[in-house]
């Protein structure tokens, strides 16, 4: 079934009665062509682009839980292309392209709104930065600009410009960026694949894989034994603890990062900003609520909450750049474990293991790379080579001397 | 998250800094001068698993914490990790010491 506007109309004429479930929930098979093990963004966005673009629809997604439950749904839902480091900046920009189309692709309203991301700048250091940045984004074909105080006066004029501490100089205006809808984007992509003929099955937990001389065959999970030619891992937070099941482990800590929303308000923010002195970026909601967030807590976490520190100091950051905020109540905090790689950048590889392949250690950059996983990672595993803009993301990466570090601060992950 | 300091009782979290696994204390040998190739190779896998490679446990988990705002020792915390509580704080001095003398009792 399309959606359209003359479907909307049509249904509400005649009592909403046509609507289908916008994907099915089948019995697993004996064996598949490919198993995706994890069901968020990225395990959704593989199966539609491996169903869709590739033509391999002999797939399952499994779900430990219900899909977009974990980090799709527990993001601020940026979306952006403004890396700096060739490894990356391609890639993210592809992924703003494919943003781009994701409604018409999927014929889903993801509400994708490319409302714009200021990035502040409270120092001339900081600005040499953000023109070199600005520079980068441009090379890889994406749009930059560099704002002064008089132009973030024009877009922000209620921002603390004349803050004692960190007074605002300008700005790095990214207009593509902005936010999407993050659950919709895993139900547009599931139903998306689900057309093809994908089976999504939910409250299905991986449990082991079956290896035998080196090459993976299929996977044990709690609904049965499940054979497959290739088997695809990618679960976020979880990847350690999966791919233990293979006997592998990664250059992976997992650790948690809190976000935050507070109660609904008249439209205020207009698009995305960030603040360049501490670590606080912020949008607003179409419901009106300020969506927010920061650092990680710092260290080893697999609880999907985090401690009060961080949300003093999240909120500290709101006020220095926003003091209007100072009155508005916190509605829900909740946190979200991230895969954060050895050097903040992420993982599409084969690995040692034959048919077993792992997409991961994307830290608290993995929503906005959703369309660009999902397509690279499904390019490797139908053509077994590595996507033109994903082969920088390897396994042995840091063995060769291959990192890919935007922030230069080295294998300290509560860093990046 | 309270760390039961072991000299200084009870404290916030917020006065240290993480660094990470435990593991962190045992670095592995380097290699000799007159190391052969396969020994450097063997010597390289060892440092890239020492510096890149995490056991990342769903669990108990023993992690350094060092309390920059407090007496800058470094202390040896178990904690699990699905729950954030804390079971366990060592000086990390002491235990390397207690690892010293069992490497040394061997040789």
């Amino acid at each position: 079934m399309r959606y359209s506007a003359l479907r909307v109309i049509k249904e509400a004429l005649t009592g909403h009665k046509g609507w289908e479930p916008v994907w099915r929930s089948p019995e697993p098979k004996k064996h598949y062509d490919v198993i995706i093990v994890g069901g968020g963004g990225h395990g959704l966005a593989t199966a539609h682009y491996l169903a869709n673009q590739y033509g391999i629809n002999n797939v399952a997604v499994l779900e430990k839980g219900w899909i977009g439950g974990g980090n799709v749904g527990r993001n601020t839902t940026i979306i952006r292309s403004n890396y700096l480091l060739p490894e990356n900046e391609p890639f993210y920009e592809y992924s703003m392209k494919l943003w781009e189309g994701l409604e018409q692709d999927t014929n889903y309203n993801s509400m994708v709104s490319q409302r714009g991301i200021l990035n502040l700048y409270h120092s001339d250091g900081q600005r040499d930065a953000f023109v070199r940045r600005g520079n980068g984004m441009l090379m890889a074909g994406s749009d930059a600009e560099i704002l002064d105080q008089d132009g973030v006066r024009e877009l922000y004029p209620f921002l603390d410009f004349e803050n004692a501490r960190f007074p605002i100089k300008g700005g790095l205006l990214h207009k593509r960026g902005g936010t999407v809808r993050h659950d919709a984007v895993a139900w547009g992509y599931a139903r998306g694949a689900d057309s093809k003929g994908v089976d999504i099955i939910q409250n299905c937990e991986v449990t082991g894989f079956d290896i035998k001389d080196g090459v993976c065959t299929g996977v044990k999970t709690t609904k049965g034994d499940i054979g497959a030619n290739k088997i695809a891992v990618c679960v976020a937070g979880s990847s350690s603890r999966v791919m233990a099941q293979a006997g592998m482990n990664l250059p992976i800590e997992s650790q948690v990062l809190q976000a935050f929303v507070t109660e609904g308000l008249k439209p205020v923010l207009p698009g995305v900003v960030t603040f360049g002195a501490g670590h606080f970026y912020v949008s607003q909601s179409d419901k009106g609520g300020l969506v927010f967030g920061g650092d990680l807590d710092g260290y080893n976490s697999y609880a999907q909450r985090g401690n009060l520190p961080v949300v003093e100091d999240v909120c500290e950051g709101g006020i220095a750049i926003m003091p209007a905020i100072g009155r508005v109540k916190l509605l829900r905090s909740w946190g979200g474990i991230m895969d954060m790689s050895m050097d903040g950048s992420p993982f599409i590889d084969r690995t040692h293991i034959k048919g077993l392949y792992f997409n991961g250690g994307w830290c608290y950059g993995g929503f906005k790379a959703t369309p660009a996983s999902g397509m690279c990672y499904a390019h490797l595993l139908a053509t077994d080579t590595p996507h033109e803009f994903a082969k920088g993301f390897k396994l042995d990466r840091f063995r060769r001397g291959g990192m890919i570090d935007e922030k230069g601060v080295g294998a300290q992950p509560n860093l990046h | 998250m309270i760390i039961n300091h072991p000299l200084l009782g009870p404290r916030d979290a917020a006065e240290f800094v993480y660094l990470g696994d435990a593991s962190l204390m045992n670095r592995p040998e380097w290699k000799g001068e007159e190391a052969s190739d396969e020994q450097t190779e063997k010597t390289l896998d060892a440092y890239h698993d020492y510096l890149y490679i995490r056991e990342n446990k769903a669990g108990e988990h023993k992690e350094l914490w060092y309390h920059e705002q407090g007496d800058r020792s470094w202390l040896i915390v178990t904690r699990n990790t699905i729950t954030h509580g804390i079971s366990k704080v060592e000086l990390a001095r002491d235990i390397a010491v207690a690892n010293q003398a069992k490497g040394e009792s061997k040789k």
